[in-house]
């Protein structure tokens, strides 16, 4: 069979999964909050309430009918977008989500970006001697990375940048004295826009200077995993045949890394970059909250301590859906810019 | 390529190499946590060190001194005591939760392995989509429904660790099945049973002291991030997610101790486990290799 026939497979294979994991996890979240001990009444009144506030809010939230049909409804509504009403502030879950994925997004992917260039740095400075010092360094650099808690090494930055030296603000989004940009939500941008349109930029300064700490901390947390992506992709592709018939033919070392060597071990660090996604969030959640960063994880914890089980369960359903969906993106590119791979 | 170190002669165990520097340093780590673990409660229940919980005679956040060494909390409560006393509940709730989905997670790989068919297919399919889920939001969802106490927290961590065991089981089942040897052993009538027990288990039980190893690491940092948010552990026991995230609050302020020794002792666990775990992966794939591959 061709390449291109397989790889069409392939890609029709993985894209047909999407939907039956995305209905699983949707189930799954379902299954959970209903059928878990604890009951969302109890959780939200109190074991004391009265019976027919009890009763009210139990068919209001629709559990008074048969599991089944509570499916049923659960799910022709996802379909829909409609993910339910939120206990606490009676918004819709879709409007709250949509209101505090920008933010989350914002801090996430300009994480990521100084995560990779920063990783792979330091990935890449110690490739010239092999089991070197600076290769070691390397090597500890991603476990430490790895080992700090991140909220604990968010507080550690606050408390030296922030609150001993004064440099940035402790925590938030925007100063609270100026007006946040409006447009798409995320404040970078629309900053830079009324900056470009109207020549103010207090709000671009001010939205950077609120970003710097967060972001540099979750880049921090998560570089180590470029780090170790590189160190081993490059190590294994120095060892190849295709380098040694390159140095064979007597190019130049600095030649056989940056022209044969990286760009093979660069894809490899895609595949990672898709696994990070997932542990991104899991930081993320830890950040956003020690940072009082109001995005999607700041909203989760809010609506677990305020036990808002339409908006937990909405939120859950969502951030996994990206998460599948992620990782199902990175397969397929890696699957279509990678010709090494068979399937 | 450097060679392994020899196994079994820990004294004259002198590797040269990194991965086995790094065993040696997180074995010694995890040794002094598990010593301190066992001595803690000891010292509290001679009267040796103070009560974790008890705070009302002494002034609150109080700097470090000689009477504190690491300072008081909010509640007056020792910072140090409390430090020390999590080492003990840390490596409780982790062991349970990791036993526990070893427990599970062992035989239903090898099971799904072994078997195949569309039940295998469903296990898998199942187990992959709980395993693309971020660690933390599944502990975190569990946590919430399950609410606080240390077997629930476990409950919570342990369901995220299940898959995990369940792949390399599975895959190497699947493996291992192919294998000549069993498959003779079959057709002189052994029964499924044994040949699970006396040809797969044994086969498959020796990638599992890495992820074992590795995992804890990751359990702790969990554990650490659900208690945190406000999950996990009653508030009267001595946790470190716990603590700093009442040592948040304090944060601006300036009050560093209360943050700084909690996080620190947590820190340099995750750094003793992921070292061994480095360590014990490089030994048993005899080479210098690291995690990620």
């Amino acid at each position: 069979m061709s390449r291109r026939r397989a790889l069409a497979r392939y890609l029709a294979a993985r894209l047909a999964l999407v939907p039956v994991m995305l209905l699983l996890i949707a189930s799954l979240v379902f299954l959970l909050l209903r059928v878990a001990p604890g009951d969302p009444v109890d959780a939200v009144l109190g074991t004391r309430a009265p019976e027919a506030a009890r009763a009210a809010l139990r068919s209001q939230l629709g559990l008074d009918q048969p599991l089944l049909l509570q499916y049923g409804h659960f799910l022709l509504n996802l379909l829909r977008g409609d993910l339910g009403e939120s206990l606490n502030s009676q918004e819709p879950v879709s409007r709250i989500i949509g209101q505090s994925l920008p933010a989350s997004l914002e801090l996430g992917l300009t994480a990521l970006l100084l995560a990779a260039v920063l990783g792979l740095a330091v990935g890449f400075s110690g490739i010239a001697r092999p089991e070197g010092k600076l290769d070691l360094a390397g090597r500890l650099y991603g476990i430490g990375t790895y080992a700090l808690p991140p909220f604990w090494a968010a507080m550690v930055v606050q408390l030296i940048f922030a609150v001993w030296l004064g440099w940035l603000p402790v925590g938030g989004r925007f100063p609270a004295t100026l007006l946040p940009p409006q447009g798409s939500g995320f404040y970078l941008l629309d900053s830079l826009l009324s900056g470009l349109g109207g020549g103010n930029w207090q709000q671009l300064g001010g939205a950077v200077r609120h970003l710097v700490l967060p972001a540099c901390t979750l880049a921090l947390l998560l570089s180590g995993i470029f780090t170790n992506a590189l160190r081993l992709n490059l190590r294994r592709a120095l060892a190849s045949d295709y380098v040694e018939a390159a140095r064979s033919r007597g190019l130049s070392e600095t030649r056989v890394v940056l022209r044969h060597a990286l760009p093979n071990a660069l894809l490899p660090v895609l595949t990672i970059t898709g696994i990070t996604v997932a542990s991104l969030i899991g930081g993320a959640l830890l950040i956003e909250v020690t940072y009082s960063w109001p995005g999607i994880a700041f909203r989760l914890q809010e609506a677990i301590g305020q036990r808002d089980y339409p908006l937990v369960q909405g939120i859950v359903v969502v951030v996994a859906a990206l998460v599948v969906l992620v990782s199902v993106t990175v397969d397929i590119l890696v699957a279509v810019l990678d010709p090494r791979i068979r399937f | 390529m450097t060679t392994p170190p020899s196994p079994g002669l820990l004294s004259r165990w002198r590797p040269t190499n990194l991965s086995g520097r790094m065993a040696r340093w997180g074995l010694v780590i995890v040794l002094i946590y598990g010593l301190i673990a066992l001595i803690t409660p000891l010292m509290i229940h001679l009267g040796l060190l103070a009560d974790p919980n008890a705070g009302l005679d002494n002034p609150i956040y109080a700097t470090p001194s000689l009477q504190h060494w690491c300072g008081t909390d909010r509640l007056g409560r020792d910072v140090c005591v409390r430090t020390l006393s999590g080492v003990g509940v840390a490596l409780q709730v982790v062991l349970l939760a990791l036993v526990v989905a070893l427990v599970i997670g062992v035989p239903l790989g090898m099971l799904s392995g072994y078997l195949g068919g569309w039940f295998d297919r469903v296990l898998v399919l199942l187990m992959d989509t709980l395993y693309t889920l971020p660690v933390l939001l599944l502990s975190v969802v569990l946590a919430f429904l399950l609410g606080r106490g240390l077997p629930n927290a476990a409950a919570a961590l342990c369901v995220v660790y299940i898959p995990q065991y369940f792949r390399v089981v599975r895959n190497q089942t699947a493996q291992v099945k192919a294998e000549l040897y069993v498959e003779a052993a079959r057709t002189l009538g052994a029964r499924p049973l044994w040949i699970l027990r006396r040809y797969l288990f044994r086969n498959v039980i020796t990638s599992v002291p890495v992820l074992l190893t590795l995992n804890a690491a990751d359990a702790v940092l969990v554990l650490g991030g659900l208690g945190f948010l406000g999950l996990g552990l009653p508030e009267t026991i001595p946790e470190w997610g716990g603590d700093l995230q009442q040592a948040l609050t304090a944060l601006p302020t300036g009050i560093w101790w209360t943050a700084l020794y909690p996080g620190l002792a947590m820190f340099v666990l995750v750094l003793g486990l992921s070292f061994l775990g480095e360590g014990l992966e490089a030994w048993v794939s005899g080479g210098d290799r690291g995690r990620g591959s």
